[in-house]
């Protein structure tokens, strides 16, 4: 028994954070799991902590939640891609600032045979018109994430509303891009997903991208700072840091060096004001 | 050692009464110093519940039970009792004797010294460390006697020593008990075995069916009881 | 079946190369489940052999709710502690969110059931035995527990290594209360959520293999020791 113990304490104090960072300050991102899933902020991230000696700790969850922490005051910096539910966070007070940082565009993949018959056709609300009648199988994210809600709106834009077919031709996956993806692939499915997401996904199977490049397929993203009026716990003077550095010409520049198979998954679009 | 403090022990009038039914009916007797008394009687008279009386494990239905000193209440630290079937804890022999030493605040040394004289008295000595539960029912039921021994009780019940032994380890636990009645603590005991009983006994009480039918000085018991019912339990009769 | 024949050559690979990243999560995950042991065994077995010994009346719905317990979806643990903890929740103040200590009280709280309630079962089967006896020998209440506690300790290992089981499997908890944050509150089953979402199966495959080889480097120590000790102690 004593030798158990013993155990336990050796195990407790060998794991101990021996791998404590070296910087004290530290701030908390609220992103999205397809911005992270991009490997944009794994490659971007480290230029800014090298620049500023401040750590970046990203938590990568759905837009929705990410926006929640925001209001809970359990980030400080919020960064997500749907401009109406962040115009209404600012609206609402939650936020200190917003900037636009950039924006990449979604792409709609399927399977090779496109049964569908949607491969190159130039316009999103056409495409998507066409799945509906030939009842074509559409996962979508279901989630009020970024993606789920641009896809939603180009729905609305061609006049059709799919969700009375839930469960049939269009399912509902309720998961992040990776888990929806990976499902697509599984079920030679259509479905929406973010340029950069696509190139780093490594299970595609059959999918292919079908359609691209129509402007409402443009995903712009933006960065707000949690108000600290609401929550005093907010590091505004290290998400200033963080925010100018994104929007300023050094952040543009690296923002679009980012190139994934050899081609730029992200378009600065930030300024300083 | 001393006479005693806590005895005589009388029951007065005591009953017990459970699930509906009476086990013991209206006991009466004195236990004093000096004399082994042996509770003698076939299986089911109610000896074990009598020393579970005496020990404070149960109350009685009706009746009284008074010890002396004290005020007539339950002297706890001057008594003993070993079980039918005792409980050793999971840790060496000389561990186990060792344990009620501890509970009682008795000084390391002194725990020592008890531990290692109970253990050599009953010996037990050269397996001292060893695992008790990997120990011989003989040498289990030396080391329950052991460990209370060590507690030095002025009087020390035993539920049915050595009755799941061999004679040897019967033998060899009786010696034991005797070279404790010689240091003079009351042994009180119960035991469904004529042998043992006449081997061991000062005065016999015997019971039958919850009654108390008779307190007798043991020469006299074994020559001639004065009851039929123990007549017959010594002839070999089923009662 | 290729994926899975890839998934062992890449745990290999791992275990082989000992990526310092992979070590930082293997390191991290062992701290937070056994950190989450201990403090479930502090709390839980004391709780266990309370509820064992005593009785009193309303203690067979106590039981019962300590066993319904053990069942406590993990997400759903998470999702309280994240309440508690956030910011805007009653301990927000301790800024605890998304840190490994965060993760360490979310798997206390879902495996602390586990170790009281099976605590509570291994001393109140032993209470029956030893109970008398402990009193006759003089002790109280308090002393007796704590040595059929003891004396059941080859039975309480098994309820030991049950929360442990529970605690480093997880994933729904520390992912809602630690964010899955690289080099901060990463542990494997997080990474293995997030190389399955990024379609890497092999690699969540591997890391999966990973975590039950050490599963079962710790329950076979524990075996061996509690063999050795049980040797020792009869």
């Amino acid at each position: 028994m004593k030798s158990l113990i013993l155990l336990l304490s050796t195990l407790l104090l060998a794991t101990a954070p021996a791998t404590a960072r070296a910087t004290d300050t530290f701030i908390t991102v609220a992103s999205t799991t397809s911005t992270r899933d991009s490997g944009l902020l794994a490659y971007l991230l480290p230029l800014f902590e090298a620049k500023t000696g401040i750590e970046v700790r990203v938590v990568a969850v759905g837009t929705g939640r990410a926006l929640k922490l925001g209001e809970h005051g359990d980030a400080d910096v919020v960064l997500v891609h749907a401009r109406a539910a962040e115009d209404r966070f600012m609206a609402a007070g939650y936020g200190l600032l917003r900037r636009d940082v950039m924006y990449n565009d979604f792409v709609i993949v399927g399977p090779k045979a496109d049964p569908a018959g949607i491969h190159g056709v130039k316009r999103a609300t056409h495409a998507f018109r066409q799945l509906a009648t030939r009842k074509a199988t559409f996962l979508s994210r279901g989630d009020d994430s970024g993606t789920h809600k641009a896809e939603r709106r180009i729905w609305k834009a061609a006049g059709i509303d799919p969700t009375p077919a839930s469960g049939t031709w269009y399912r509902e996956t309720g998961n992040g891009m990776g888990a929806t993806l990976n499902t697509a692939a599984e079920l030679d499915a259509y479905t929406l997903v973010d340029r950069g997401t696509w190139l780093s996904f490594r299970n595609r199977r059959d999918l292919v991208i079908e359609v691209e490049g129509d402007p409402p397929l443009h995903n712009p993203y933006g960065i707000m700072i949690v108000n600290p009026k609401l929550h005093p716990s907010v590091k505004v003077d290290a998400s200033r840091k963080f925010v100018d550095w994104i929007t300023s010409a050094e952040g543009r520049k690296a923002i679009n060096a980012f190139h994934v198979d050899g081609q730029q998954l992200f378009h600065a679009t930030g300024s300083q004001p | 050692m001393p006479p005693a403090e806590v005895l005589p022990l009388v029951f007065d009038g005591v009953g017990l009464e459970a699930g509906g039914e009476w086990l013991l009916h209206d006991l009466c007797f004195r236990l004093d110093t000096g004399p082994c008394s042996v509770i003698l009687g076939p299986n089911g008279a109610g000896k074990t519940l009598t020393l579970r009386l005496c020990n404070g494990l149960i109350l009685p239905s009706r009746g009284r039970i008074r010890w002396a000193g004290s005020g007539g209440g339950d002297p706890a630290a001057a008594r003993a009792l070993v079980f039918q079937r005792p409980v050793l804890l999971r840790r060496s022999a000389a561990a186990n004797v060792d344990y009620p030493l501890r509970l009682r605040g008795v000084a390391r040394r002194e725990r020592e010294r008890r531990c290692e004289e109970v253990l050599e008295a009953t010996g037990l000595a050269p397996i001292a460390q060893r695992p008790a539960r990997k120990l011989s029912v003989g040498q289990q039921h030396r080391l329950a006697l052991a460990r209370v021994w060590a507690l030095r009780p002025q009087v020390l019940f035993l539920d049915e020593p050595a009755a799941s032994l061999d004679p040897a380890a019967s033998r060899s636990l009786e010696a034991a008990i005797h070279v404790i009645r010689k240091e003079g603590t009351k042994i009180v005991m119960t035991t469904h075995d004529l042998g043992q009983a006449k081997r061991m006994s000062d005065e016999v009480l015997f019971l039958h069916r919850g009654r108390l039918l008779e307190q007798t000085p043991a020469e006299q018991f074994w020559q001639e009881p004065r009851t039929a019912e123990a007549k017959g339990f010594l002839r070999g009769e089923v009662l | 079946m290729s994926e899975l024949s890839e998934a062992f050559r890449t745990a290999f690979q791992l275990i082989v190369e000992l990526d310092p990243k992979l070590v930082e999560i293997v390191l991290l995950s062992l701290r937070v489940s056994f950190s989450a042991l201990g403090l479930a065994a502090f709390l839980g077995m004391p709780l266990g052999a309370l509820l064992g010994v005593s009785r009193f009346p309303g203690r067979h719905g106590l039981i019962v709710l300590l066993n319904a317990l053990m069942g406590l979806p993990p997400v759903v643990v998470g999702l309280l502690v994240y309440l508690l903890l956030s910011r805007s929740g009653p301990l927000g103040g301790l800024g605890l969110l998304f840190t490994p200590t965060a993760m360490i009280l979310a798997q206390t709280v879902l495996i602390t059931p586990i170790i009281a309630a099976l605590t509570r079962q291994t001393v109140e089967d032993l209470w029956e035995e030893y109970q008398e006896q402990m009193r006759s020998l003089g002790a109280g209440t308090l002393e007796a527990a704590t040595t059929v506690l003891y004396e059941g300790r080859f039975s309480l290992l098994t309820a030991l290594l049950a929360g442990y089981g529970r605690a480093a499997a997880e994933v729904g908890a520390v992912i809602i209360v630690g964010g899955n944050i690289a080099h901060v509150t990463r542990v494997m089953t997080t990474a293995i959520v997030l190389e399955t979402n990024r379609g890497d199966l092999p690699l969540a495959l591997g890391l999966g293999i990973l975590l039950v080889l050490l599963a079962i480097a710790v329950n076979g120590s524990a075996q061996l020791i509690g063999e050795a000790a049980r040797r020792a102690a009869g």
